[in-house]
């Protein structure tokens, strides 16, 4: 699903009004893998592996390969399927300096689940 | 004639504690009295569903209030020049001035969230005074999982980031017209009242150590609670129960915190059968 966030989030024009202020690069965290997350006035410029230990970004989110895995799934289990729960759950962690996250918050959860496919109502 | 709903809105002043509250209530329906509590950070908007539900107001009184600082409720005079912070006592003896001002006879109380920890209060300390209570995501105690510093601060913008801290409370099968609705009152919120609300929430109004002394054959204690709340989670619930001889205690599946006002028409499914068996039991 990685690989699908940056076509979703820029093609979805209100997501990316929302996020115009919002320039910066974070990594998120995959299991063990680290990516950079490069934005670009609320566009998606990059995601890229984390090559080296001294690229940071401004924070990271990360969590286990399974629980993005239900977080992308188009009716996740409880506790997988915002961020916010998953924090509450002890199932993601975050570092770094927050303030821009807290600052766009709804922004950066719609960047993250963008690629997840719709969900028929019950 | 407009097509209006059946909710009337008025006004009135309270004393509590010594300072007088211009409060907002809303109110529909007939029959026994059905107090409603609205969630930290919001207000009683969150009720609308309820009373435009004739199974509900044919049998009930369903009056909804802003807490002061809330909705359409003022703060009190002088409030630029104190942090707003809701403690315990001062929660449960708003809404005791509340009741005692609308000249409430042995209501029914049910509370969401904050509302659903101090009904837990009322049903110890007030037991005389109401028919039950109803606690919706109301456990008897919480874990704080991140600073309320974030809600409050001039570099953030407190209605969005309220709103989009508590969209995690909301089930992902919740309707988009209601969730939406849900959150708008959070984004409405005066600066700093989710964060003082969660005061009482997450610190001052811990009640697990005396939640045993309940007595539900004096007050019935119901607690329901939504599958997707992940502060009032379906096992804080459980220990909840377990702790209230005679509590019933239901999960409410594909809910969230909010189950009144993010998905009316599932919720209730779930309060019909509990308000019947209040009335049932004279």
């Amino acid at each position: 699903m990685i690989d699908k966030i940056q076509g979703c989030v820029n093609g979805d024009k209100m997501l990316i009004r929302r996020g115009r202020f919002v320039d910066l690069a974070f990594l998120l965290g995959v299991g063990d893998e680290d990516y950079l997350v490069t934005i670009e006035k609320g566009r998606i410029a990059s995601i890229e592996p984390r090559e080296l230990e001294t690229i940071t970004g401004q924070f990271s989110i990360r969590a286990a390969s399974e629980v993005w895995q239900e977080f992308w799934k188009p009716m996740p289990k409880r506790n997988h399927h915002d961020i916010w729960a998953m924090l509450a759950a002890g199932l993601v962690e975050l570092d770094g300096d927050l303030a821009p996250l807290m600052q766009n918050l709804q922004y950066f959860k719609d960047v993250l689940s963008s690629p997840r496919p719709k969900a028929r109502r019950r | 004639m407009p097509d209006y709903e059946p909710i009337v809105g008025r006004y009135l002043t309270i004393e509590v504690a010594g300072e007088a509250c211009r409060i907002h209530v809303e109110e529909a329906g007939d029959g026994i009295p059905l107090v409603c509590l609205h969630t930290a950070g919001s207000d009683a908007r969150q009720y609308r569903h309820l009373m435009c539900d004739p199974a509900i107001t044919d049998h009930y009184r369903v009056i909804a209030f802003d807490m002061p600082w809330h909705g359409k409720s003022n703060p009190p005079v002088g409030w630029r020049d104190r942090e707003y912070s809701l403690t315990t006592e001062l929660y449960k003896d708003t809404i005791m001035a509340f009741c005692r001002a609308m000249e409430l006879r042995h209501p029914v109380i049910m509370g969401c969230s904050m509302g659903g920890r101090v009904v837990l209060h009322l049903a110890l300390e007030q037991a005389d005074r109401f028919r039950a209570v109803i606690a919706l995501e109301g456990a008897d105690r919480l874990e704080p999982y991140y600073e309320l510093d974030w809600l409050h601060r001039p570099d953030i913008h407190g209605g969005e980031v309220c709103a989009a801290i508590v969209s995690a409370q909301v089930a992902p099968q919740s309707p988009d017209e209601y969730r939406w609705e849900t959150l708008w009152s959070y984004m409405q919120g005066g600066p700093g009242i989710f964060k003082g609300d969660l005061y009482f929430y997450w610190y001052d109004g811990h009640f697990d150590d005396r939640s045993p002394l309940i007595d539900t054959d004096k007050c019935p204690v119901y607690l329901l609670s939504g599958e997707y709340d992940s502060s009032c989670t379906p096992e804080r619930t459980a220990a909840t129960a377990s702790r209230i001889a005679g509590a019933k205690a239901t999960v409410m599946e594909g809910i969230g915190h909010f189950p009144m006002s993010e998905n009316p028409a599932l919720f209730r499914t779930y309060i019909l059968p509990v308000l019947d068996e209040i009335r049932g039991a004279g």
